[in-house]
């Protein structure tokens, strides 16, 4: 036991990484408190998998310095493992070992002896919902359960500080819930949480902070209100039928972004009721028609374009 | 807990949850005892006629399941190496692996508990083999001593192999792929003296068969238990699993740091 604890559960100065001539992480730094949830946001090939895989002692960094739980993650990895957690991005069970048996085996090689390790493996198949099928094996368990079970096997020896890699991708709607419900749960227990995502709503409703990837960089970091902030905003699709009623609409929302060819302008708004009503009004006014109109809201997107000028779905190439 | 005693624990967790993978797949037992059970009564039953007679022209003497019954054997225990190859990729490819080593487990314990697993699970097929064997009419001249020694040698060769299938099956992309490959070991006391003597092959074939690592174990096992010269293949047989084993170990350790996030 530290009797000073450190300030930062996790902490990387200038984090490096390379796969040959692919630079996937170029001097990352990252701080995550201590009790806090941090979410790493990034579009698909951004670096957050091999981020997860350096801090849980998976695979080495090329530079820079990374401490977890107050250890060296290259000095001391023995002493990281004891701390940590890990939840994958593919659940990973034994699928010819029943619920039960493969809570006891992650109990075993944690050392917690025989009869503590059962305990806090029908504990935790208790907590999570597991215990009517503890007996059969893990093969024949859905989606859902996969996940709560390989939640529950990181759970086993008390981590303090917790990775999740994309905890919910590929999950329905409802098991998603669940996964947020633990996730609140544990961070009420005083655990650190560490995950990646690709859902903005996903680091919205858990983080505390939100750190944006991409380049192998953070482009951006705070809370989910700071980062909204960042974002240009929603904003009303005005179409018109002809060229003349685009114009005049253009001259009276100057300065909103016009597309002569598609005859369409876009009004800045919050896309509330009221606000509609205001806009409608001054068209109205004006005595022009629009043909058609469409609300458009802030999202994950947006943040991407904003943040890294390329839409999310491209695939980020690194230099 | 010292560092010794933590990597026999946990080696000690890992083979018990392997040994329960063989018990919860047996159709992995079942395959590496039926290749070899049906070889036998493929080459007793169906050509054993002619292949003994050819065989004792010369010679004299001897049922041809007396000549062929330990080169099976052999076959018996290369044959259960092969499902410690498979077992290792499927761990591999799994993600497991992944999750053991993000977690404070010896490192040592998870390619030594399928090794021990693995020797384990092939003495119990070899076992079945030599049953078959017997009761198939294999008469074994070998006293209590000779079987020990027989037995020893088979499980210093099980030992051997089994570091060499953990590398196969960490060298494999798919488990397909691990089964596969050790196939080549499998099936290789076949191009040495187990059906037929080497100097009936043709030129090149005979040289190879003669020197092959499985001609001196076959000659040393068909020594103990059909009585026999054995002279110095107990020796070289022993030399063969020693470089066995530590080509298996050495491949196995570089091929398991090589990759550390699967």
């Amino acid at each position: 036991m530290a009797t000073n604890p450190p300030p930062s559960a996790i902490q990387t100065v200038g984090l490096r990484k390379s796969f040959g001539d692919k630079v996937v992480l170029d001097g990352l730094d990252l701080a995550v408190a201590r009790g806090t949830v941090f979410a790493l946001l990034g579009p698909n090939g951004a670096g957050k998998t091999v981020t997860v895989q350096i801090l849980s002692t998976l695979i080495r960094a090329d530079g820079g310095q990374v401490r977890v739980a107050g250890h060296d993650v290259a000095a001391d990895p023995g002493a990281v493992r004891r701390a940590i957690g890990v939840t994958g991005q593919r659940s990973a069970l034994d699928d010819l070992l029943t619920g039960r048996e493969n809570l006891i085996l992650m109990a075993d090689l944690h050392h917690l002896g025989r009869a503590a390790g059962r305990r806090r493996a029908d504990l935790l198949l208790e907590r999570f919902g597991l215990a009517e099928v503890a007996g059969r094996r893990a093969a024949a368990y859905s989606g859902g359960m996969r996940r709560r079970l390989d939640l529950a096997m990181t759970l086993i020896a008390d981590p303090q500080i917790i990775f999740l890699d994309e905890p919910t991708t590929g999950l329905d709607p409802r098991s998603r819930r669940v996964m947020w419900d633990i996730v609140r749960d544990l961070v009420a227990g005083g655990v650190t949480i560490f995950l990646t995502t690709q859902y903005l709503d996903e680091a919205d409703r858990l983080a505390d902070r939100i750190g944006v990837l991409d380049g192998g960089r953070l482009v951006a970091e705070g809370t989910a209100e700071e980062l909204k902030r960042l974002v240009p905003g929603g904003h009303v699709t005005l179409r018109f039928a002809d060229a003349a009623a685009l114009h005049a609409a253009a001259a009276l929302f100057e300065p909103a972004p016009r597309d002569d060819e598609a005859l369409t302008l876009q009004v800045p708004s919050d896309g509330g009721v009221r606000s509609l009503r205001v806009l409608l009004a001054r068209l109205e006014d004006a005595s022009i028609e629009v043909d058609e109109l469409s609300v458009h809201l802030p999202d994950l997107d947006d943040v991407f374009l904003a943040l890294t000028g390329r839409p999310r779905h491209e695939k980020v190439t690194t230099r | 807990m010292t560092a010794l005693a933590h990597v026999l624990t946990d080696s000690g967790t890992m083979l018990r949850r392997n040994l329960r993978h063989a018990v919860r797949y047996p159709a992995m037992l079942t395959a590496t005892i039926m290749t070899p059970v049906a070889l036998l009564l493929l080459f007793v039953g169906v050509f054993g006629g002619a292949l003994g007679a050819g065989l004792n022209e010369g010679r004299g003497g001897g049922d041809y399941i007396d000549y062929i019954a330990p080169g099976i054997i052999l076959m018996a225990v290369t044959s259960g190496c092969m499902s410690t190859s498979v077992a290792v990729c499927v761990d591999m490819t799994d993600g497991i692996i992944a999750r053991f080593r993000t977690m404070p487990v010896a490192r040592a314990s998870l390619l030594t508990g399928h090794v021990a697993a693995g020797v384990i699970m092939t003495s119990i097929s070899t076992l079945a083999v030599v049953g078959a064997a017997l009761l198939m009419g294999f008469r074994t001249s070998a006293t209590a001593v000779e079987w020990l020694a027989a037995g020893g040698l088979l499980i210093a060769l099980t030992f051997a192999l089994s570091w060499v299938a953990v590398a196969m099956g960490l060298a494999a992309k798919t488990p397909e792929g691990a089964s596969n490959t050790p196939m080549l070991i499998q099936f290789l006391p076949f191009l040495g003296s187990a059906i037929v003597p080497p100097d009936s092959m043709p030129g090149a074939m005979s040289a190879f068969a003669e020197h092959q690592p499985f001609t001196p174990l076959n000659e040393t096992l068909r020594g103990l238990l059909t009585g026999g010269p054995i002279g110095d293949d107990a020796a070289i047989s022993l030399a063969w699993c020693a470089a066995f084993a530590v080509t298996g170990y050495v491949w196995s350790r570089l091929l398991f740091r090589r990759d550390p996030s699967r």
